[in-house]
């Protein structure tokens, strides 16, 4: 569903990523580990469309998108979970939901409805939202302001809007950092769950999680990646163990 | 986006009724004064709701917007040269020529953000500024007066209270828009893409467009502030309408509270009322006037109504 074949990209004379190929299939889940500085970053801003690669091509849904812009990437259909929560601090979390469903389902929409007809007024939007936050337990309050929510909620609720816009593949960019471990472990079971109709691209640190979900595993350090394949492949790796696992 | 019943809206509605009475008043032995004062009042409140929806809600600081006033304002002095005096065409002239400006400039300065933004609207006001100061036919630097008030046909806007409830109308009715406007969703996607712009482009929204459409109907609704500062002052000269006016707007939208309802009414009030009191009792007005801006800025970030609803904002939100 995802292809990424030869991105290289680099600031400066740093080479960031070098000659990075890898392939996220439907119903997979495809972890990228790696030490902090490897390029795990670099790598999903590429993806989602924030930097363009010096060299090497995307391909997603059949189409070639190394060129397109964010916009574009997510009406195609991929969802990008943000590794610092970038939620609407500001509104209330029935609101920071509406903002991604009104963009899925804009195309029903009248003049009337853009510029004129209150948001808060139609009950549809309402209840997808609501049905939404019920799925991870969030609808407890829909009207609290988002930064009074605790660290774990707001992770959840950044899936949740993540997952608002319907898309059919998801890069995970850090779902479980600075989560309790009962909330991490609600957060492993979605994720299980969502393999199921998404292809996933996973970028964590908590190993455990990593080796719990990933189907495939490519180990990124220093911009390359120097592994890639089946969690017990991976674990087995001698290189993988002292460049990185070994160092934990 | 919750709008619970506030401080601020209770006096937002009292001043709109207050404002809506005040002729009557004038028959009973109202100083007449006092009605240029508020027709004055309700000009700056119209300019700075229009600069509040880029400024407050779509986040863009524009050092400009006089420009608006400028384009709005000539819509009435440049028909007038050629003896025309149709309102409707005036009016027209203003909300055409000023979406068009703001068309043409948005689309080049909101690409850029922060202080680029700042700097590029004030040299497009500044431009505008200048051709009108060249332009000798119209008066060029000395100003141009206005013969031809607008002639609505059923009423002409010479007349002060004509004028006065004509303004009064204008200023509900962009008030009623901006209302409906920032609670639809083209509101939500304007909110949103100020506070997240990231998060937007990652969610399928082009921002820009809808930052372009928010500056056009933002520059529409100051160039009405020109066309009726035009019928107002009856004589108009580009220095009326130079980037200190712009800069003075900004002071309207952020002493009120920006992105607010109320704001700029609140910001307009305060500066109209203020500057006539402090100039009354010194000469150097400027500088207590100032230092209330700065008391303003320092001790309530959200302006006057965030200022206003302060005890009730302690409240639990759930």
């Amino acid at each position: 569903m995802l292809e990424i074949t030869h991105i290289t990209k680099h600031f400066g004379g740093v080479f960031a990523n070098r000659d990075i190929s890898l392939c996220v299939e439907a119903q997979q889940i495809h972890a990228l580990i790696g030490p902090n500085g490897a390029g795990k970053s670099t790598l999903i801003a590429q993806i989602s469309g924030e930097l363009k690669p010096d060299s090497g091509r995307i391909r997603f849904a059949q189409r070639d998108i190394t060129h397109f812009t964010p916009e574009r990437r997510n009406r195609l259909g991929m969802g990008r979970m943000f590794q610092t929560t970038a939620l609407f601090n500001e509104l209330s979390v029935l609101d920071n939901i509406r903002i991604p469903l009104l963009r899925s389902t804009a195309r029903r929409y009248s003049i009337s409805d853009w510029f004129y007809k209150a948001v808060e007024s139609d009950s549809s939007i309402r209840k997808t939202a609501l049905t939404m936050l019920e799925k991870l337990g969030l609808d407890h309050h829909p009207d609290q302001l988002v930064a009074a929510l605790s660290h774990g909620e707001q992770r959840q609720l950044e899936m949740v809007m993540t997952l608002a816009t319907s898309p059919g593949c998801l890069l995970l960019d850090e779902p479980m950092a600075g989560m309790s471990s009962e909330e991490s472990a609600r957060m492993i079971k979605l994720i299980r769950c969502l393999k199921n109709d998404h292809a996933i691209l996973l970028v964590e640190h908590d190993m455990h999680a990593v080796f719990d979900l990933a189907d495939t595993i490519s180990v990124l350090v220093e911009g390359s990646i120097i592994a890639s394949g089946t969690p017990d492949e991976i674990r087995r790796n001698a290189a993988v163990q002292a460049a990185y696992l070994g160092t934990r | 986006m919750k709008f619970p019943l506030k401080t601020s809206i209770i006096l937002f509605v009292l001043m709109l009724l207050i404002l809506g009475l005040l002729p009557f008043a004038s028959i009973i032995g109202l100083n007449a004064f006092y009605l240029d004062l508020a027709i004055r009042l309700m000009i700056f409140a119209i300019a700075a709701t229009g600069l509040n929806l880029i400024l407050g809600y779509g986040g863009f600081i524009s050092l400009g917007h006089a420009a608006f006033l400028l384009v709005g304002a000539y819509s009435v002095a440049i028909p007038n040269y050629y003896d025309i005096d149709n309102g409707w065409f005036h009016l027209g002239l203003a909300v055409v020529c000023s979406a068009l400006f703001a068309l043409l400039t948005g689309a080049v300065s909101l690409r850029t953000r922060g202080g680029s933004f700042i700097m590029i609207t004030l040299a497009f006001a500044q431009m505008i500024y200048f051709l009108f100061v060249s332009m000798e036919t119209f008066g060029g630097s000395d100003g141009i007066s206005i013969s031809f008030t607008s002639d609505f046909g059923l009423f002409n806007l010479g007349d002060t209270l004509y004028l006065y409830y004509f303004t009064f109308g204008m200023l509900l009715a962009l008030s009623g828009l901006i209302y409906r406007l920032n609670r639809s969703r083209f509101g939500y996607v304007l909110t949103g893409s100020r506070l997240q712009p990231r998060r937007m482009h990652a969610l399928g929204y082009s921002p820009f467009r809808f930052q372009l459409g928010a500056y056009v109907v933002s520059g529409t609704i100051t160039g009405i502030a020109g066309f009726l500062l035009a019928n107002f002052v009856q004589f108009i000269s580009p220095e009326m309408m130079d980037w200190f006016r712009s800069a003075e707007l900004i002071f309207m939208v952020a002493l009120g509270g920006a992105a607010t309802l109320s704001g700029p009414l609140f910001g307009a009030f305060s500066f109209v009322v203020l500057e006539h009191i402090m100039s009354e009792w010194t000469l150097y007005w400027h500088l207590p006037f100032g230092l209330f801006l700065i008391a303003i800025a320092v001790f309530s970030k959200g302006g006057l109504v965030k200022l206003l609803n302060h005890r009730s904002r302690r409240k639990p939100d759930a």
